[in-house]
């Protein structure tokens, strides 16, 4: 028997148009925590939806080696058979059921066809005691505090005997103690024999726990290194993280000249009253007039959450704190109308969610947002609005055959710039733009950067969120890092470094 | 999506014509097929003018609630409370007309206001409170029904001795003064002018769509559609004409039609229902009164069946208690018959009132061939079930 419990032998995973996973190799020992890093889009959890089966065999190539045989899971109730188990960032319990009947919810133990729940309680409440869950087995997941809750999502786990527990950012939600809670449980854990991977972004946790790190870059491995040869330093990671050759891809503005303020916050500050805590602490931020202000941070920084809290707040965050500065004039927005209303604009990450209406046409998603200019009396004008929409189909480069197309047989990147036309429609002073260049491919990332120096040339602000960290770099004016609702580094464009940036946004 | 008609054979653009638009010619081949079946089976009957017109006035209100039903269906809530409101304004309108002898129209115009707030109370609570609509307005079909029994409690159904209300659902358009009495003139030329509007607005659309290089249909099929609906429309007009003429509800529903089918299309109110039902967050990011829009459309679903309980105790020219029984599951059939999407953010009025047709067409001659009442509501409840599967699946399809 090899060392290793588990192999991924030259794994590739496609989707349409993008390679996620380009010949991934990736090596657990036996009884080890095995951490996996990379940015953003690194490939990290889709390696793991391979190897749990969530993207089944024959979606992909290449092989899983599991205890010396080749593995070829359908479901996730294939590999969980085998005894590795995935746990979400998002927890899957079931808030309104009692600590056992999760612990045992999907692999229920039965007396016959009955559920046994005398056996459910007895055991449940040993697997709670096992992960060092000291409270009554009957009482509401609800009720529990999210570094409690992901104890039970062990617990879980646990009863389903696990051998290899694959856990994606579990303290990404959790604060300082409940953090090295878990931290303790998975050493623990690893004494009695179960291999844990573990995806973070928290460095820190990282070189404290980890046996093995793996670091993922643009879907391939980069290096795996052994922390018991060497001390792997948190310096060593982010080069490795982020050691990617800038290429030219990034066009230059060609004049810059930065006029007055036109968006500030001063001291926001914000409460999600759905998870009962401040998402945002004291951000201080502005824009002037002609600059593109990078706003860089990793996934759950807190980064769109900001945008939307001043983007007339439809999540109805509780504004805590803090005021909102528009060409000087202090601002409240009560909805996104507001907003629009006062210049300001947020093109969302999430263009398919709540960016665009797919079974529309073009022309309908360019106007929406500003239909007030093209209505007399009571009419909307649409001779104007074709003119419009094919104005900005043009200009923009939209390739569909007319703008009469359903949004829903575009590419990614022309529906993104279907964004971009209906919020430039606005003629807006602020656009915020979140994570505009996601899904999309080189070419159309191109148009899109060109066109955001267009824009600030022509006097427009912009703010653009990302965790790409070559794109903020390459575009941006000057640059904040974001971590945990917090600012912790602002850069101008010169003083920038990947590194310097990195270290910043893994900050805690 | 068609191709810009370049060179290609009619019969092949025929067949791409009604492949892509399947789910649209469906709906008017179920009303031929409906049509023919039960001219067949009540040998000519069913087409006779007089139940010609009868199906008119018969389904006149559930035109009026299917209209409203659209909006709030395409906005992906629900209304099943538009029966019982319509049966209670219904009442009140009787009362007021036999017991305080207010005049006809005042009374109208009042129990328009009261389906106003009615609209205005079961909007709030789905905006503002967060009660999801279909639990508002079951509870509203609890209430409805309630006063409206309550209404009717003292005197049991109300005769409604009023000729002018009662003409609004039995009555006809009088016609010219120089009218020969064979024909009815007035009924005639409105078809004339009907026919040559819709000929004027499709071919001013056809020729703007040309300008801007959008794909057209080729003039022959263009030709044959409008061959195809001008006879139709002359065709049920000469029927009416030579009996009594155009009933007042279809000027009513006409009406209401024309109003809603103008909100929809050209109006930004109009652009915001589609744009809600498509991605309610995306419009409220659009920056879209999301709250306001969907408020308005549940003020206007009551209002209408405050309309349509009118139009109904007029029809029957008095109020029952029992007004108002499954008046919402031929409004929400007609609807979704006439293709708005299970899923929302698609439909059109215009289509809805076909929808209304084929439901409406259904009772009518099932009434004419003398079928039990209990397996008319089987029936009814099976082609519904078909057409709404039927959607659900070509849609899953064309995605």
């Amino acid at each position: 028997m090899s060392e290793y419990i588990l192999e991924m032998k030259n794994i590739v995973k496609e989707f349409p148009g993008v390679k996620a996973l380009n010949d991934v190799n990736f090596k657990v020992k036996k009884g080890e925590i095995h951490c996996l890093v990379g940015e953003n889009g690194a490939g990290k959890s889709t390696l793991m939806k391979v190897l749990s089966g969530v993207h089944p065999f024959g979606t992909y190539t290449g092989d899983i080696i599991y205890n010396d045989e080749v593995q070829q899971y359908k479901t996730i109730a294939d590999s969980e058979e085998k005894g590795i188990v995935i746990i979400y960032q998002e927890l899957a319990l079931i808030p309104e059921l009692s600590l056992y009947e999760n612990v045992y919810f999907g692999h229920e133990i039965m007396k016959g066809k009955n559920i046994d729940w005398n056996e459910t309680i007895v055991q449940g409440s040993e697997m709670l005691k096992k992960v060092g869950l000291d409270v009554d087995p009957s009482m509401k997941v609800k009720n529990l505090g999210v570094g409690k809750q992901q104890l039970v999502e062990i617990a879980k786990a646990l009863s389903k005997n696990v051998k290899v527990l694959i856990l994606d950012e579990p303290t990404a939600a959790l604060n300082e103690d409940d953090s090295q809670n878990l931290l303790n449980l998975i050493r623990e854990l690893k004494n009695q024999g179960v291999t844990s991977i573990m995806i973070s972004h928290k460095l820190r946790e990282i070189t404290a726990i980890a046996d093995t790190i793996t670091v993922l870059r643009d879907g391939a491995t980069i290096c795996s290194m052994d922390c018991h040869e060497h001390e792997v330093t948190e310096a060593e990671i982010i080069k490795h993280m982020v050691g990617r050759e800038m290429d030219n891809i990034y066009p230059k503005r060609e004049k810059k000249e930065y006029g007055d303020i036109a968006l500030e916050l001063k001291d926001w500050t914000v409460e999600d009253p759905a998870k009962g805590r401040e998402i945002l602490h004291h951000v201080n931020i502005n824009v002037r007039k002609g600059e593109i202000v990078g706003l860089q941070g990793l996934m759950g920084a807190g980064r769109t959450e900001l945008a939307l809290s001043v983007f007339g707040n439809p999540s109805g965050y509780k504004l805590t704190g803090g005021d909102v500065y528009v060409d000087g004039k202090q601002c409240h927005f009560k909805n996104p109308k507001a907003a629009i209303k006062e210049g300001v604009a947020y093109v969302t990450e999430d263009r398919k969610g709540n960016g665009l209406i797919l079974i529309q046409d073009i022309r309908y998603n360019t106007t929406i947002a500003n239909l007030e200019s093209l209505t007399e009396g009571l009419a909307i004008n649409q001779n104007e609005e074709i003119k419009v929409a094919n104005e900005y189909k043009d200009a923009i480069n939209i390739k569909a055959p007319s703008i009469e197309q359903k949004l829903s047989n575009l590419s990614g990147g022309n529906q993104q710039k279907v964004q971009l036309a209906k919020w430039m429609f606005v003629k807006p002073k602020v656009l915020i733009l979140d994570e505009p260049t996601r899904g999309i491919d080189v070419g159309a990332k191109f148009e899109i950067y060109t066109l955001m120096n267009k824009l600030v040339e022509q006097g427009m602000s912009i703010i653009m969120i990302s965790s790409e960290l070559p794109e903020v770099l390459g575009m941006s004016d000057r640059l904040y890092v974001m971590s945990e609702g917090r600012i912790t580094g602002e850069f101008t464009a010169e003083e920038a470094t990947e590194q310097k940036v990195m270290a910043m946004a893994v900050k805690s | 999506m068609e191709k810009k008609n370049e060179k290609k054979g009619l019969g092949s653009e025929v067949a791409q014509i009604m492949k892509s638009n399947i789910r649209d010619y469906m709906m008017y081949i179920a009303l031929v097929v409906i049509m023919v079946f039960f001219t067949w089976k009540t040998s000519g009957g069913f087409m006779q003018a007089r139940n010609i017109a009868n199906l008119i006035n018969q389904a006149g209100y559930v035109a009026i609630l299917a209209i409203g039903m659209t909006l709030i269906l395409i906005l992906v809530h629900i209304d099943l409370s538009v029966g019982y409101v319509a049966g209670f304004c219904g009442a009140v309108a009787a009362i007021l007309i036999t017991k305080y002898h207010i005049n006809q129209w005042i009374a109208i115009l009042v129990v328009l206001v009261l389906g106003l707030c009615i609209g205005l109370y079961q909007g709030t609570l789905v905006t503002r409170v967060g009660v999801p609509a279909f639990v508002t307005t079951l509870a509203g079909m609890f209430i409805f029904r309630g006063l409206l029994n309550l209404t009717l409690q003292d005197t049991g159904t109300i005769i409604i001795p009023n000729e002018g209300f009662n003409a609004l659902s039995n009555g006809f358009i009088p016609d010219l003064p120089f009218g020969n009495g064979s024909i009815h003139i007035l009924t005639l030329l409105i078809g004339v002018v009907a026919v040559i509007l819709m000929i004027y607005s499709q071919l001013k659309q056809r020729n703007n769509k040309v300008k801007y290089n959008f794909a057209v249909p080729s003039m022959p099929v263009f030709i044959t559609k409008m061959v195809f609906i001008s006879v139709i429309i002359m065709a049920i007009i000469w029927v009416l004409a030579s009996y009594s003429g155009l009933p007042w509800t279809a000027v009513i529903v006409g009406v209401v039609l024309m109003v809603y089918n103008y909100m929809l299309n050209k109006t930004r109110l109009g652009r915001y229902i589609y744009g809600i039902g498509g991605n309610a967050q995306a419009a409220e990011l659009s920056g879209i009164n999301v709250k306001k829009v969907t408020l308005f459309a549940f003020c206007s679903m009551s209002t209408l069946a405050a309309l349509a309980g009118v139009l109904y105790t007029s029809r029957l020219q008095s109020a029952t208690p029992t007004a108002g029984l499954g008046f919402e599951l031929d409004a929400i059939a007609s609807s979704y018959i006439g293709g708005v999407a299970v899923s929302g953010g698609i439909g059109r009025v215009t289509n809805t009132i076909i929808g209304t047709l084929v439901i409406m067409s259904l009772t009518n001659g099932m009434n004419l061939m003398g079928v039990d009442i209990s397996y008319q509501y089987v029936v009814k409840g099976i082609i519904f079930i078909i057409a709404v599967a039927f959607d659900v699946r070509t849609r899953g399809k064309s995605k």
